[in-house]
């Protein structure tokens, strides 16, 4: 794969191309089980048309009445992203006709969104803080989402599932600040990681819960924006990635033969990796936006903001630096906050008492080691932080080796019993008895005189083996540096 | 035994209390009145099953006492308020047969005071019209007509006509309307009897079908001031699922009632003398002038100088809402449906067939006012002009207390007389700027004219006033004397 830091450009017949990416990324409020303006609720995959209330379905005289919590999961979101968050904000009705779309309309915020200008830090390579971006947020707004058109129940009829109509979205629009397929990646991830942290939107792209608007140009280094093509709705970071990766091919391909961009709407197709027309502009909406009469507009007070901001909790980058001010290496330190769930465990075990760079070494290595081979999630993490914790202090008082440990910690997946009561009872536990040590070191080389010769006769790496060789003799349990010094003693 | 149907509200409710006569024998003479009087066309659906319920429950309510403001009052509820099951179709063929599952509101709140249903009014399809015509389910018959010449039907004004009817040929006690430009005021004014509109917001919307939702009001319609009071304490409210709605409590307006009006101080707005009046219109309003002065009340010329561009700017707000808000008649969920090729296609055919002719007029000019390039120039435009207009009455109301004009600037006109629709939209030149303020307002009879029609006097308050309205309104109808009642034809 290429280096994911370098400059990434497009090189065409006449010569190289930048790519300027900005993306319109749809987070559904996850927080809240109910919609933006009806309280129906939103579970995930249940029967088709059982999610609505009369407000969603339209019905004659209903009206909208928004959902606070969903506000301020909103502002909570903004906050996290360093944005302005506007005390003063409005809905506005986008006029369109379609099956999925009840009312005639959907309410968003065009001219008032609830939060304005911030920021997301991005970090290409987790080991160099000079690969940090800063990729610019234009905006977020809030606004329903629409139900679903089902195309494969009838010969010749669409059926309608409203359940996810009204559910409440967040568009974060980005700046035209991306300028990779690699940025945009790390762009989306650390914004699906921020949300999970705020906890307004699980980020699960599968279930539909985020998904992205790619807006993407290409320009001569230096030279103004060129015109930008948008593909609609695709819901990875994979595929995001690679809808820049072809768009802009495509997009030098056309202007190099002669061609010109032209402003359309373009969809991404997952099965042939390329993204088609949907409409161009000219048959593009005229969606009639204006402020939605049914609504007064939204009015924050200071107390509701500052609320918010109380609300949060500590987010990726403050933990990450956190982690890397307690001795944690900027790559474990990144690895660890990467996911809400990681962090979290990984803050509890610091918390149970662990020593941070001992503790985030092994996370990093036996624990998601032992997650993998499992095939289970950080939320499916079947040990504890407090017996985790007991099982690196046993490390960390020298009741047991580092080599031990992971015997233990074997015994712990398996039979969920805690590390002391493993090392108790089948009496794993080091020794640093010099006799029973002594012993061991004069029977193992009384077994080995020839290995002893050679040792004695210039063969140093020797040493290794004898010590293994008392181990064994010792089922492991002996104190290796009590071993060291007493080999030592009686081979040099 | 005595004709029920011509007492009013307030004499119900007190012949019931006092077990004069029982609410099932007040209901059975309503019901037997609106099956009698079909020729006027006043009711779409009657619901007799449903007033009598309601009747027998006061009566037994009545045993132990324990029974609402309204028990045993039947009344009309205009086609516009959702019925659960019982047809709600808003004058509209795209909603025949529409029986929503829930019910709106207003009529709830008048049901759990005890009223009951005698069935659903008659409209202008969405409330949009001033004459009835626009109906789908043809014209509401005025119960009155011409004292000279012709036996030509006339109109009962517009859109709450067919509950200006009802009340006026005692087919109902009592009415609900809507008001988004003048709906229950002109038809009052024409008809002869009290229609209300209060303050935006004092009553819900929810289970309203939609016309212009930053207008639509709901107002009760009745023969005097008394029952107004009584039927709008009953009808207003919070209510948290419209997120419009005054959060205040209801005043007793009925229990404050009083047309001793000295100390206050009426406008007389000097706009509102416009040309192709009347006179005896305008000599009405000057009697006005003087009942208000001998109640008290002290008068005061007033400007409200943007109200030349009210009409134009309503023209503009309620259409584009209603373009967006009919949006939802798509074929698709209830109501009418006509397939057709493809999706697009069933919409064209459903929405062709299933509004009336002023309906798409309407949804055409507010899809315009809102499209790409024409927005600014007139929609924004239009909502700066209502700031405007606002902001007149704000600075009206430092000076005056409550205002006075005519209702309408025309009596009752024949059905057919008035066929262009902008001559039509001047019947609501006194009505439409207190909707664009969304102060309450109300319609008075005040007098006969030569051909011995109705004619009314408009009262506009401060916001959140109706107590002030309903006084001056009260202090009129002291006054006026106004006794006259249709002749029966029908």
């Amino acid at each position: 794969m290429a280096d994911a830091t370098a400059p990434f450009c497009i090189s065409g017949a006449t010569g190289e191309w930048e790519v300027v990416v900005g993306l319109e990324v749809h987070a559904q409020i996850t927080a809240t089980a109910s919609k933006l303006f009806s309280g129906a609720a939103t579970a995930y995959g249940a029967e088709p048309n059982t999610q609505v209330s009369l407000v969603d379905a339209a019905m004659p005289g209903m009206l909208p009445v928004p959902n606070r919590e969903c506000i301020r999961q909103a502002v909570r979101t903004g906050l996290a992203l360093d944005a302005v968050i506007n005390r003063w904000s409005r809905f506005d009705r986008k006029n369109y006709f379609y099956a999925d779309l009840p009312q005639g309309y959907q309410i968003s915020q065009l001219f008032h969104p609830l939060v304005g200008e911030g920021e997301v830090e991005i970090l290409l390579d987790e080991n160099d803080e000079a690969t940090a971006r800063r990729i610019g947020i234009e905006r977020i707004h809030v606004e329903q989402d629409a139900g679903k058109l089902m195309h494969d129940q009838h010969a010749t009829m669409s059926y309608v599932d409203l359940n996810r109509c009204g559910v409440a979205l967040m568009e974060i629009v980005s700046r035209p600040d991306m300028r990779s397929p690699a940025e945009a990646g790390a762009y989306l991830r650390k914004l699906r990681a921020i949300l999970r942290y705020v906890g307004s939107c699980d980020g699960n792209m599968e279930e539909g819960s985020m998904r992205a608007d790619v807006n993407v140009s290409v320009r001569r280094p230096g030279e103004p924006f060129g015109t930008r093509t948008e593909t609609k709705n695709v819901n990875s970071v994979r595929f995001v990635m690679a809808t820049i990766e072809h768009e802009a091919r495509r997009q030098v391909d056309l202007i190099e033969e002669g061609g010109t961009i032209v402003q359309e709407t373009r969809l991404f197709d997952p099965d042939r990796g390329v993204t088609r027309a949907l409409r161009s502009k000219e048959d593009a909406h005229d969606y009639r936006y204006f402020p939605d009469p049914d609504l007064l507009p939204l009015e924050l007070d200071e107390a509701f903001v500052e609320e918010c901001r109380a609300s949060l909790p500590e987010l990726p980058d403050a933990k990450r630096k956190r982690y890397e001010g307690v001795g944690i290496t900027p790559y474990n330190a990144a690895v660890l906050t990467a996911e809400v769930e990681t962090a979290r465990w990984f803050d509890a075990l610091l918390e149970a008492g662990a020593a941070p760079a001992q503790a985030a070494n092994w996370v990093a290595a036996e624990l998601f080691g032992a997650l993998n081979r499992l095939g289970k999630s950080m939320e499916e993490c079947p040990v504890a932080p407090a017996s985790a914790s007991e099982l690196l202090g046993l490390v960390a008082d020298k009741t047991i080796s580092t080599t031990l440990s992971k015997q233990v910690f074997e015994i712990m997946l398996e039979t969920g019993e805690g590390a002391a009561e493993i090392v108790e009872k089948r009496g794993l536990k080091q020794t640093s008895d010099t006799g029973a040590i002594d012993a061991a070191v004069d029977q193992v080389l009384a077994a080995n005189t020839d290995k002893v010769e050679q040792y004695k006769s210039g063969k140093p790496q020797l040493f290794g083996f004898f010590v293994g060789e008392v181990m064994k003799a010792m089922a492991g349990k002996a104190n290796p540096q009590v071993v060291n010094e007493r080999l030592r003693a009686k081979l040099d | 035994m005595t004709d029920l149907t011509t007492l009013t509200i307030a004499e119900l409710r007190d012949g019931f209390r006092s077990g004069e006569f029982t609410a099932r024998e007040i209901a059975e003479q309503y019901n037997s009145a609106v099956a009698a009087a079909r020729s006027l066309n006043a009711y779409t659906v009657e619901t007799p099953d449903d007033a009598l319920a309601a009747a027998d429950a006061a009566d037994k309510a009545r045993q132990s006492a324990e029974f609402g403001p309204l028990a045993g009052i039947p009344l009309g509820i205009k086609d516009l308020f959702a019925t659960r099951g019982v047809d709600t179709t808003s004058g509209s063929r795209i909603l025949s047969g529409f029986k929503p599952p829930y019910e709106s509101t207003v009529t709830a709140n008048l049901r759990s005071a005890g009223a009951g249903m005698l069935g659903k009014l008659n409209m202008d399809e969405f409330a949009m019209g001033s004459s009835n015509e626009t109906s789908a389910y043809g014209p509401v018959i005025s119960p009155w007509r011409r004292r000279e010449g012709s036996n030509a039907a006339l109109t009962p004004g517009g859109s709450s006509g067919g509950s200006a009817a009802a009340v006026a040929a005692n087919i109902a006690a009592g009415a609900t309307g809507t008001d988004t430009g003048g709906s229950i005021r002109q038809p009052a004014a024409f008809a002869g009897i009290c229609g209300i509109k209060p303050t935006y917001g004092r009553c819900s919307r929810w289970g309203i079908v939609a016309f212009a939702s930053s207008l639509d009001q709901a107002g009760p319609m009745a023969r005097t001031v008394r029952d107004c009071a009584i039927l709008l304490e009953a009808m207003a409210g919070f209510d948290p699922k419209d997120s419009t709605s005054f959060d205040v409590p209801v005043p007793p307006w009925e229990g404050e009632l009083s047309g001793d009006l000295r100390g206050k101080r009426v406008g007389i707005p000097k706009e509102y003398r416009i040309d192709g009046v009347p006179a005896e219109i305008n000599a009405l309003w000057d009697r006005g002038i003087e009942w208000l002065r001998d109640a008290g009340a002290q008068p005061v010329e007033i400007s409200l100088a943007h109200t030349r561009y009210a009409l134009p700017t309503y023209y503009i707000i309620a259409p584009a809402e209603a373009s967006s808000n009919l949006a939802r008649y798509d074929g698709v969920r209830y109501g009418l449906r006509v397939e057709a090729d493809g999706l697009n296609g069933m919409y064209s055919a459903t929405r062709a067939a299933g509004f009336g002719a002023e309906v798409k007029r309407r949804i055409m000019i507010g899809t315009y006012v809102l499209s790409a390039g024409f927005y600014e120039a007139y929609f924004t435009k239009a909502q700066k002009v209502r700031s405007l207009i606002k902001r007149d009455f704000a600075a009206a109301f430092e000076q005056c207390d409550l205002i006075l004009t005519p209702t309408a600037p025309s009596a009752a006109f024949g059905i057919g007389e008035t066929t262009d629709p902008l001559a039509m939209y001047l019947n609501d030149v006194f009505a439409v700027p207190a909707s664009l303020a969304g102060l309450p307002a109300m319609s008075v009879p005040g007098g006969l004219d030569a051909q011995g029609l109705p004619l009314g006097l408009h009262l506009i308050g401060r916001e959140l006033d109706e107590q002030g309205v309903l006084n001056a309104g009260l202090a009129i109808e002291e006054r006026a004397g106004f006794t006259a009642k249709p002749q029966r034809w029908w």
